[in-house]
């Protein structure tokens, strides 16, 4: 049997622990002020106050003003209200094609197969090549807005979707970079970027400014699951996926997860407060496992690489909890299950498909060869890692990735 | 003793893993993701692996998902079809269990550290004077599977157990109840997985492969009927080959998709003193005289004897299509295993080469 909790939690991309800071915050909101935000009453009052001030915190977090933050359910349903509102915003221009689509060949799901619906109904879709670091190149993203701009005059403008940090390797995208070919080539394409993975690491305020939409999620920065954001900025063409009873300012209707956001706002006022200092020590527990394993594991499974890391150029264009390691030989199921009976959580790729394993489309869309994609292993690391949990995964982490290459005598076919 | 044991999200390998529980085992639970498709039942579809991890949860066992869809498709599904275009028997469940539960599976337990693998299956395990184990069949008569399982060395079924195998279906079903396992009363599931009943054989065989009409012949080679496809007509079949009513029922004696011909007969021409195998195994060593012999999952048995070359009917039986699985039984204890081989093939002259019987 494997222990009940792991003795290293090296999953955070997956989920972060809640800061305790938000946790005590959320919990008025469910034994106390239930009041619904949108009443006239005192007990809404409360609610909305404090949604409010979670939105402020938000809002400081992601560099919007506090009336672009949408709260949603999730970084997932950010997504979709992203690319579906504007797709839809732009079919509400008579007699004019569909908004082509555009999006990053190693996106998250949530946006690769939004943009995959959109493209079966009609919207024009282009699928930008990233380099061997998982980054975007400038020019294939100007090459595909000069493609989309000759669907005539009066196309909508073209909706981009580029994540600021990548789940599951954990590159970060020069967004600037390829919001200046946007400038240059076309200028109404309106930028949505997922930083649910960056929201925790990086100066989101400063690197998600040229988007007019960015993604964001509670729970993978210390708040709770089922609470996220969505930016839009002021004079962004969008039109809501939810329609009802209007909150939201109309751009997503449903009564607000309070308690949820309430913890949302103060796992961010953490998470901006004490960034560049966790950045990097992160990074250097990061460094120490990511190098420790390298070298145990030149030994015991030979061909493993550290994943969009190349020799001799460093981590900086990695997030700072990020190791990514492809282990040829080795089923990423079976490491994973060693490693859990030896305490350590870890995930093959990202964690959106519970159950069983499949192939990483984001590996796929580096060019990782099937063969080393299959032995893939994500290692993640977060606010709460320790010391101690790094000196556990350096011990047991290149015993369980040999047994599960060791090749076992298998009886000879007849 | 560390057991893994695959749990289908059947009430039978739900109360397997509860009885090992029960006898103080160390025990994981693993639901094999087979096939990707449409499914009614059996080992696929996300329910099942639901009910699974829910019937783990309640045992207090740890439960995984092994994802083997291309291992499957490889060794199972991609036979199977090509099976029919070859105009021979597929044995999908042998496959399965040969190459999947009993083969990356085992080989998977061993790398994670476990001593045995478990499974839901109605058949036992028994070992001789010689030291060598044989399946047996299991105690429900009616759901034995040894026939499904006979090809398992001796090696291999020494890591293996079937905790149910020495009880009736109702047992099952009961201890299920009495535990408050919510698959208790769970439909047994299908035979060939892959494949609903909506969709059907041949339907699932004309989009992977394509299907030729036949026409149907007399044992003279007179033209009689007509078939739609002639990759899907079995060895024994009498319905759907366009012939015409009244006569004396003529049943498919032998089929060949090369030239897209089904040959009729009557049943004596059906019938036949000797089968011939493709190949054949012993689980230690050849066993003289009458055995019984096994020719379909779910079939009964017939007497007969291997004369080296064939087995030898004690009575003129039904020949058995090429390519299906025969199993030979000494009481309840598989001794042989082997292959069928077209009966026009016949070398009566000549002895074919036993192999070792499994893998």
């Amino acid at each position: 049997m494997t222990p009940t909790e792991p003795v290293a939690y090296l999953d955070h991309a997956a989920s972060t622990p809640m800061r305790p800071e938000a946790v005590e915050a959320m919990l008025p909101f469910l034994a106390g002020h239930h009041g619904n935000p949108s009443g006239s009453h005192a007990a809404a009052r409360v609610a909305r106050r404090a949604v409010d001030d979670a939105r402020d915190a938000v809002a400081a977090l992601l560099g919007a003003a506090p009336g672009e933050v949408v709260f949603t359910s999730g970084g997932t349903e950010a997504d979709v209200t992203a690319l579906s509102g504007v797709a839809a915003a732009s079919a509400d221009r008579p007699g004019a094609p569909p908004a082509p689509v555009v999006v990053g060949a190693i996106e998250h799901a949530a946006v690769r197969d939004t943009a995959r619906a959109l493209g079966a109904a009609g919207h024009p879709l282009h699928v930008l090549p990233v380099d061997r670091r998982g980054r975007v190149d400038p020019a294939a993203l100007s090459g595909a807005l000069t493609g989309a701009a000759t669907g005539g005059t009066g196309a909508a403008p073209a909706v981009v979707s580029i994540a600021l940090a990548n789940n599951e390797v954990g590159t970060i995208q020069p967004l600037d970079d390829l919001a200046e070919v946007l400038v240059r080539v076309a200028p109404d394409a309106v930028l949505h970027t997922d930083a649910v993975q960056a929201a925790a690491w990086l100066d989101v305020a400063t690197l998600a400014a040229p988007a007019a939409l960015v993604s964001a999620s509670a729970h993978k920065l210390g708040g709770p699951k089922g609470v996220g954001a969505l930016v839009v900025r002021a004079g962004t063409p969008f039109a809501p996926l939810l329609h009802g009873g209007g909150q939201e300012r109309g751009r997503r209707s449903g009564t607000p997860n309070v308690a949820g956001i309430v913890a949302f706002g103060a796992a961010a006022a953490i998470a901006v407060a004490e960034r560049d200092e966790r950045a990097v020590r992160v990074a250097a527990l990061r460094d120490r496992l990511a190098d420790g394993l390298l070298t145990a594991l030149v030994a015991r499974a030979p061909g493993t690489v550290e994943t969009v890391v190349h020799p001799g150029e460093g981590r900086a264009h990695v997030l700072p909890g990020h190791l990514h390691l492809c282990i040829p030989g080795a089923a990423a199921e079976e490491v994973l299950f060693l490693l859990d009976t030896a305490g350590v959580a870890a995930s093959a790729a990202s964690s959106c498909s519970s159950g069983a394993a499949k192939p990483s489309a984001v590996l796929a869309g580096l060019g990782v060869p099937d063969a080393l994609a299959s032995g893939s292993l994500r290692l993640t690391l977060g606010w709460s890692t320790t010391d101690a949990e790094v000196d556990h995964a350096l011990a047991v982490v290149a015993d369980a990735v040999a047994r599960a290459v060791t090749p076992i005598e298998v009886e000879p076919a007849r | 003793m560390r057991v893994l044991v695959a749990m289908s999200g059947g009430v039978d390998s739900a109360v397997a893993a509860a009885r090992l529980v029960r006898a103080g085992h160390d025990v994981v639970g693993a639901t094999l993701k087979l096939w990707g498709g449409e499914s009614d039942s059996g080992c696929c579809s996300v329910a099942d692996v639901d009910d699974a991890r829910r019937v783990a949860d309640r045992l207090g066992v740890d439960h995984h998902t092994f994802a083997y869809s291309d291992e499957f498709d490889r060794h199972v599904v991609g036979p199977y079809v090509d099976a029919h275009r070859r105009g021979v028997t597929p044995n999908p469940c042998v496959e399965c269990n040969r190459h999947l539960k009993f083969g990356a599976l085992l080989e998977r337990a061993d790398r994670l550290g476990f001593d045995t693998v478990a499974t839901g299956h109605h058949a036992r395990i028994v070992a001789g004077p010689d030291g060598v184990r044989r399946v047996a069949r299991g105690a429900d008569v009616a759901k034995d599977q040894s026939y499904v399982l006979a090809g398992l060395t001796s090696e291999r079924l020494d890591r293996v157990r079937f905790p149910i195998g020495d009880s009736p279906k109702d047992d099952v079903r009961r201890e299920a109840a009495a535990l408050g396992l919510r698959v208790a009363a769970k439909a047994d599931s299908q035979d060939v997985c892959f494949i609903t009943r909506a969709d059907g054989r041949a339907r699932f065989l004309a989009r992977r492969l394509p299907l030729t009409a036949g026409v149907v012949v007399d044992g003279g080679g007179r033209p009689v009927g007509r078939v739609p496809a002639v990759e899907t007509v079995t060895i024994g079949q009498r319905r759907g080959l366009g012939l015409a009513g009244g006569a004396e029922p003529r049943y498919v004696v032998a089929t060949d998709p090369a030239t897209a011909t089904v040959t009729v007969g009557t049943e004596a021409d059906l019938r036949v003193a000797r089968q011939p195998l493709a190949d054949l195994g012993w689980a230690a060593g050849p066993v003289d005289g009458p055995l019984d012999w096994q020719v379909s999952a779910h079939g009964a048995v017939r007497r007969g004897a291997w004369d080296g070359g064939a087995v030898a009917w004690e009575r003129p039986e039904r020949r058995v299509a090429p390519g299906q699985v025969v199993v030979a039984y000494s009481g309840d204890v598989v001794v042989g295993w082997g292959t069928a081989a077209p009966v026009q093939d016949v070398r009566t002259d000549q002895a074919i080469e036993p192999h070792p019987l499994g893998a």
